[in-house]
């Protein structure tokens, strides 16, 4: 009713009255705020959340990282900077002072320094490779008419699985014994005589081989290979979607090439996409971990097993950042150090990226 | 087809294109169907697998001998040997799994996803609107710092995020996943700009019909942005379906309620603990519990296929 009545008269003085008078109006019916009142009203929520659970955390892992001997345990639990002011007014004066030696402590560890090169051995060949593929396959099925939707579809599905699920049928795909699927693949087609011991550190029979880091690496491959594609094709295709057709017809009349179209018009065309997935690509890869670490879930269910004797074959460096935070050592200033680390190798890649891409990205 | 408005010097030139065209078709489809093989291979993995008698399955594994995959093994024990809380181990006795309790997984993942979600939807309506419609000292300052900590890895609040929920005494509640993810920047991001392409003219409209900002919000934006809205409800709900590396961090134990102890695993750290207890040896069981906990993500993805892809290809994230 109330609403009704002000809506007549709203449309009623509107046609003869000018605005200012209609905000009179309805002023004397209800107090409205001002429009930055009601912003930071709406924003309130939203504020509480990234305030504590993200500005807070960037800055505390910060000082966590630089805080010299910074240990949880002490006194003031997760806020570094009131345990560093308890620690210069009651501890001994030697651990109140910021430094590199978290910094230290985790570049000595060998298992960090093997996880960087893991992780960077991963990403060389995965992000090339997945790329190159789902590059291909978007360019195939934007070429296409008939069962175009099917094959999209099909394309799509890794992206909607569940990845502990997933890791476990590859880990069952590649499993050791004769019955492996992949095994199974590689005896009837390509006649290999053997069964290959993929991922497990004990041998199918005795003196039989065990997994190499060769061999479980080609698994992380084919996995993220298999993983990656779906979002990367999703890309392409909306990039593609957007190209005019008035190019390619008009290189087709002066007698181009299919191939000399695809590499002269479309592929330059889509070089804002590319550089987008590439770079995205790269910053994923480098934080990979739940995928390592659900492919070798199945021979060891620890969360911290990365396939080898010691689980550290493949170790990433996530992994190794979450594996301080374990409970039995908890270790978040060099986890600290660790991340900044990780943080600083994704920034100099991408702003390589950039600066490469600059001559060569056409928006 | 541009083929047809294509000329010829002769018959044989024609036919000669007509050929390679064809052969170029026939590989591009085969280049596919191969790569759809390769990413269904795994499905049929699953599915076969979790309905071959475990035993089977087991002797199949070792002898490569496929007559045993035949239909006449087919059938839901595995499924029943998920659900259950006992298994026989290896010296064949009855144990407990201790823990192992799948209908409470799916109560506490569906608990997860719908308090996190609305969690999330809320802070992100209330904050694109503030950000796409009103006016306000700092606001593009503001909304540059929210983009700047995307660029942050995750790790990084990982980290104290951990600590700050063991001081909360949050550990192993469901306050520490419903809440420390309470605000994605990246959905803040999306709905801003579906809400920044409602016409000016509206809002003047509802102004002169004296309706309040949050009136406005209310009866006219959200409507008009429902599709992003229903976008990002769906992926949030996959994402807390599929969350590990968090829970698996802040709620992989019970949580000591007045009523005893209850368990505070999600699907995923659910299954994992399926595969560490009981039944080691048998995998077709492990693969029925991937299966059981991929079928509700398959349904969604079937019924919001739509949806899901449109807000996929524009966000670039996983979950």
């Amino acid at each position: 009713m109330v609403a009704n009545e002000i809506n007549m008269k709203g449309a009623e003085v509107k046609s003869t009255i000018d605005p200012k008078t209609v905000k009179l109006v309805s002023k004397r019916r209800r107090v409205t705020l001002p429009q930055w009142g009601t912003a930071w009203i709406v924003l309130i929520p939203a504020l509480i959340f990234i305030c504590l659970f993200m500005l807070y955390p960037i800055i505390n892992t910060f000082l966590y990282a630089f805080i010299q001997d910074f240990q949880y345990a002490k006194g003031a639990g997760s806020f570094a900077l009131g345990q560093f002011i308890s620690t210069i007014t009651n501890g001994p004066a030697r651990n109140a002072a910021f430094g590199f030696n978290n910094f230290v402590l985790a570049l000595e560890n060998s298992v960090f320094r093997q996880s960087i090169l893991n992780t960077a051995i991963l990403t060389i060949v995965e992000v090339p490779l997945t790329i190159i593929v789902s590059l291909l396959i978007a360019t195939f099925l934007n070429s296409i008419k008939v069962l175009k939707g099917f094959y999209q579809t099909i394309f799509f599905l890794p992206y909607v699985t569940n990845t502990i699920a997933l890791g476990l049928i590859f880990n069952i795909a590649f499993s050791k014994t004769p019955g492996g699927f992949v095994n199974i693949l590689l005896h009837d087609v390509f006649g290999v005589q053997d069964p290959i011991n993929w991922l497990s550190s004990a041998p199918y029979k005795i003196g039989g081989p065990t997994a190499t880091k060769f061999t479980q690496g080609v698994v992380l491959v084919i996995y993220s290979l298999w993983n990656g594609i779906a979002f990367k094709i999703l890309v392409f295709m909306s990039g593609l979607a957007t190209i005019d057709k008035q190019y390619s017809d008009a290189a087709k009349i002066d007698g181009a090439s299919g191939f000399t179209i695809w590499r002269r018009i479309t592929l330059p065309l889509l070089s804002p996409q590319i550089l987008y997935i590439t770079i995205t690509s790269f910053i994923g890869s480098f934080k990979m971990y739940t995928g390592v670490m659900s492919v070798y879930q199945g021979i060891n269910a620890d969360a911290y097993y990365f396939g080898g004797d010691k689980g550290n074959d493949w170790i990433p460096v996530v992994g190794w950042i979450y594996k301080q935070l374990d409970a039995d050592q908890l270790r978040p200033g060099i986890a600290s150090a660790a991340s900044l680390i990780l943080l600083a190798i994704i920034m100099v890649i991408t702003a390589a990226q950039f600066a490469v891409s600059k001559k060569r990205v056409h928006y | 087809m541009a083929e047809k408005a294509l000329y010829f010097a002769d018959d044989k030139s024609r036919r000669l294109y007509l050929a390679k065209t064809i052969i170029v078709k026939v590989l591009v489809y085969l280049f596919l169907t191969i790569f759809a093989l390769f990413l269904l291979a795994p499905f049929v993995l699953m599915i076969v697998g979790s309905f071959v008698n475990a035993k089977a399955f087991d002797v199949f594994k070792n002898t490569a001998d496929f007559s045993q995959l035949g239909f006449a093994n087919w059938g839901f024990s595995n499924y029943a040997e998920v659900f259950k809380d006992t298994y026989v181990n290896n010296l064949g006795q009855t144990v407990p799994k201790s823990g192992n309790n799948f209908p409470v997984f799916f109560l506490n993942t569906f608990i997860v996803a719908v308090g996190s979600t609305t969690v999330t939807v809320v802070t992100a309506v209330l904050a694109a609107f503030a950000f796409a419609r009103l006016e306000f000292k700092g606001k593009e300052a503001l909304f540059a710092l929210l983009l700047a900590t995307m660029m942050i890895p995750g790790e990084m609040m990982v980290i104290t995020n951990f600590t700050t929920v063991s001081k909360l005494g949050w550990t192993n509640t469901f306050s520490a996943l419903i809440f420390v993810h309470g605000v994605s920047v990246f959905y803040v991001f999306y709905l801003r700009q579906t809400f920044q392409q409602i016409p000016n003219e509206l809002y003047l409209a509802a102004k002169v019909d004296g309706v309040s900002d949050i009136g406005y919000l209310w009866k006219v934006m959200i409507p008009i942005a429902m599709p992003t809205i229903t976008t990002i409800i769906i992926l949030s709900m996959m994402g807390s379906w599929n969350s590990f590396v968090w829970p698996n961090l802040v709620a992989n134990g019970t949580w000591m309620n007045k009523k005893g102890g209850h368990s505070m695993l999600l699907v995923s750290n659910g299954l994992r603990l399926l595969f560490s207890q009981g039944s080691e040896n048998l995998e077709a069981i492990k693969i029925a519990g991937s299966m059981v906990i991929s079928i509700p993500l398959f349904i969604i993805f079937i019924c919001f296929r739509k949806y899901i892809m449109r807000g996929v290809s524009r966000s670039g994230i996983k979950g």
